[in-house]
């Protein structure tokens, strides 16, 4: 075990003292920072611009539609002819005109409407011109058969469901996304460090073939332990950078954030990111951040933090291993791609099977054989353990089962890598084919 | 015990191909021991077996006469033919590293590194790192951590190559003073110069087989075909002299200086009784040389790899 210990030690702090590893290790928060304030920035300068848009309006119909907004104000123009409307647009450099021709009756009105605009028109100001030809159709056909706008009103008047758990805890509208957020984001960083650090380890133990101390090692210390050591070893150096990388980032994005006074509530309550409909909720009561901070509390903080580790360091060592032996196959880095893709897929697949059937129905039977499959139950189980174990959540049974099989499996790849790593590390000048792997299985 | 490693019976096979097959061996304590063998003939397999690398499929070993375990590693030093050092480590951290995966305590390994630094006078070496060194250079500290934890078994692949031949004898000279003192060696080699110096026992494998074993002595001498090399002064012509010897033995090549009046030639004998030659050549003339051909190992090693093929 001390042999082990050695190993750990030396492949740590071979990973650790690395230049590349210092440098990416301090340069990448201030990269990450340096985004996110940029994106703010860009963002807040993005809102700032309004857009103007001249509405010509020839009709009977849209007498007080057009409402200035935060982002678009109307300028209406009367008694000019389209031509000169269309002129001055121009000449005022305005973003666009909406002509709304004289005809008879409103439906006519609406089809002959036409929006002139210099180039494409950005599609939240196609949205809330639509929305507002649509209001009012909706109005007129309605009084047709007879409803007064009065009544229209009354219809119209939105409605919002109250929703609760059956333990009667009044549910919080975000929970969902805030779920969805924080599984992302477990899932996503599970299938990163597997990507990055696997293939540190398995640059690791190409360049100990290359150098021809391998032999050297494994007359004193079995395969398998150096293998497991450099693993172990490289997966601490990771975890450190992690934690290098979580903490300064923590603090240079709050540092920044002052020095730059930019609110973070700008990029909250950007429209481009509530357009989108998984993110499409009310305004809350509270301050933004409060809420957040409130959704999140309402997490089982507690299972997921265990599920991450459980599934985080099963689903490394699963991978790590099968990157082991991959670097044990092969002379040189090139010719690890056609291995390196069948285990990428899995990893890929598990993540946009996450965000495209987890967070929908996280219950639903793909959602549910991807958690179980071993070689993505790491990270689509952790998009699904945000919702809670038993009622309403992850069946125990199926968190049981979908571990049992991850460590059955994680003991067998370890075996089957560790008979690859074996032969490989001592077989030199020839790219290896899977037949050639499979045979050596039996040495 | 006699012997510090006994072989029996051992195999290994590869899928279809045989690597090693039922090769007995012993090699005695406090010698050094020849394993000799073309290239592909199954040395490195067996060395690997030994260094518990690889395990045989069929055959047993035993290490100074218990069946072979994994705590023998820290009483074996194995050299291998393909080595090399991790790059950017430092040479005083990698040598302390590999020295205490040997089982070495972080003190002791020191000291003993400090003794052999100074031996070999690379004491300033210690915070290089290997990519600053020489291939020769990086030789030396590998050769150290090789024998630091004072192995009773020491495995030497192709020690010498890399190595200048200024350096190559000093690190003959340190194989030499390692068996005086106690310390059984097996030396796998092609270059055979290096085994007449240096081997007592030799054991000759080719695909797969042991060929021959035994004492470099005795195998030489049973390898011996009674052939004589003899240097005559004689007036008398070469042809003449040839025919009068020619009858009762076989002269096997001869060259004729005529203004020395020196005949050289080689002559094989029924038996290793000289004294009716001897007589005869008397009469012919002086001998100004007469000597016994011993078959080198180079020629052995041929003479039985390629009866082999035949």
């Amino acid at each position: 075990m001390s042999k082990l210990k050695l190993i750990i030690k030396r492949e740590y702090l071979a990973k650790v003292r690395n230049k590349s590893f210092v440098i990416m290790t301090f340069l990448s928060p201030i990269l990450m920072v340096g985004m996110i304030v940029l994106i703010a920035f860009l963002t807040e300068v993005n809102d700032s611009e309004k857009r103007i848009l001249v509405v010509l309006n020839e009709s009977d119909y849209f007498s007080n539609e057009f409402n200035s907004t935060e982002s678009i104000s109307y300028i209406k123009f009367r008694d000019v002819t389209l031509g000169q409307a269309r002129d001055s647009t121009l000449s005022m450099g305005y973003y666009g005109l909406l002509h709304i021709p004289k005809e008879d009756g409103l439906e006519k009105v609406a089809s002959a409407t036409f929006l002139y605009t210099k180039e494409n028109p950005a599609s939240y100001i196609l949205e809330r011109l639509e929305r507002i030809f649509e209001n009012r159709l909706r109005q007129e056909r309605l009084q047709k058969i007879g409803v007064s706008s009065k009544e229209f009103a009354t219809i119209e008047k939105s409605f919002e469901i109250h929703t609760a758990t059956f333990e009667g805890e009044e549910n919080v509208k975000g929970l969902n996304m805030m779920r969805a957020f924080v599984g992302g984001a477990f899932g996503y960083l599970i299938m990163m460090f597997i990507i990055i650090y696997g293939g540190f380890v398995m640059r690791s133990v190409i360049e100990e073939k290359t150098s021809r101390i391998i032999e050297v090692i494994i007359s004193s210390v079995k395969p398998f332990q150096l293998m497991l050591g450099k693993i172990i070893g490289t997966s601490l150096a990771g975890l450190t950078q992690f934690a290098i990388w979580i903490f300064s980032a923590s603090l240079l994005l709050i540092v920044a954030l002052l020095i730059l006074d930019i609110d973070l509530g700008v990029m909250a309550s950007n429209p481009a990111m509530t357009n989108n409909p998984m993110m499409s909720i009310p305004a809350p009561q509270e301050s933004e951040i409060e809420f957040w901070a409130k959704e999140f509390f309402n997490l089982p903080l507690f299972l997921m933090l265990v599920g991450f580790v459980i599934y985080f360091v099963l689903g490394y060592l699963i991978y790590s291993s099968i990157y082991a032996a991959i670097g044990a196959a092969v002379d040189n880095e090139t010719d690890t791609q056609q291995f390196i893709f069948p285990i990428i897929l899995p990893l890929m697949l598990a993540i946009y099977v996450g965000f495209f059937s987890v967070f929908n129905n996280p219950h639903g039977p793909i959602a549910v054989g991807f958690s179980l499959f071993p070689l993505t139950s790491p990270i689509v189980m952790l998009m699904r353990l945000p919702g809670g174990i038993g009622e309403g959540g992850v069946p125990l049974w199926q968190l049981l089962t979908s571990i049992l099989f991850l460590i059955v499996t994680f003991l067998g790849i370890v075996w089957l890598a560790a008979k690859i790593y074996r032969v490989g590390i001592l077989m030199y000048g020839k790219k290896p084919t899977y037949k050639e792997l499979f045979k050596w299985l039996r040495y | 015990m006699s012997h510090i490693l006994v072989a029996d019976g051992v195999s290994k096979k590869f899928g279809e191909h045989t690597a090693l097959s039922n090769i007995s061996l012993e090699i005695p304590k406090n010698c050094i021991y020849g394993l000799l063998g073309p290239n592909g003939a199954g040395k490195t397999t067996l060395i690997r077996i030994i260094n518990q690398i690889s395990f045989p499929d069929a055959g047993k070993v035993f290490f100074d006469g218990e069946p072979l375990q994994p705590k023998h590693i820290a009483a074996i030093g194995y050299l291998p033919e393909e080595r090399g050092l991790y790059k950017s480590m430092k040479v005083g951290e990698q040598a302390l590293y590999l020295a205490q995966l040997k089982g070495l305590s972080k003190p002791e390994a020191k000291k003993r590194l400090k003794y052999w630094f100074d031996r070999f006078e690379i004491g300033d070496w210690w915070n290089k790192k290997i990519q600053e060194l020489s291939k020769g250079m990086a030789q030396k500290i590998q050769f150290i951590v090789t024998v630091l934890h004072e192995p009773k078994l020491l495995i030497f692949d192709e020690p010498f190559s890399g190595f200048d031949p200024i350096n190559a004898n000093k690190i003959k000279d340190e194989i030499l003073a390692l068996k005086e003192n106690g310390t059984s060696i097996i030396f796998s080699t092609h270059r055979m110069e290096s085994v007449e110096e240096l081997c007592e026992y030799i054991t000759l494998i080719h695909e797969s087989e042991k060929l021959l074993d035994g004492k470099l002595s005795d195998i030489k001498k049973a390898y011996k075909n009674n052939i004589f090399n003899i240097g005559l002064q004689t007036k008398e012509a070469e042809e003449s002299v040839l025919n009068k010897l020619n009858g009762n033995f076989q002269i096997v090549q001869s060259n004729y200086l005529a203004t020395e009046n020196q005949l050289n030639f080689s002559i094989q004998l029924p038996s290793t009784n000289t004294k009716a030659i001897l007589s005869k050549l008397s009469a012919l003339g002086n001998i100004n040389h007469f000597e016994e051909t011993i078959p080198s190992a180079n020629d052995i090693f041929i003479q039985t790899v390629k009866s082999k093929i035949v």
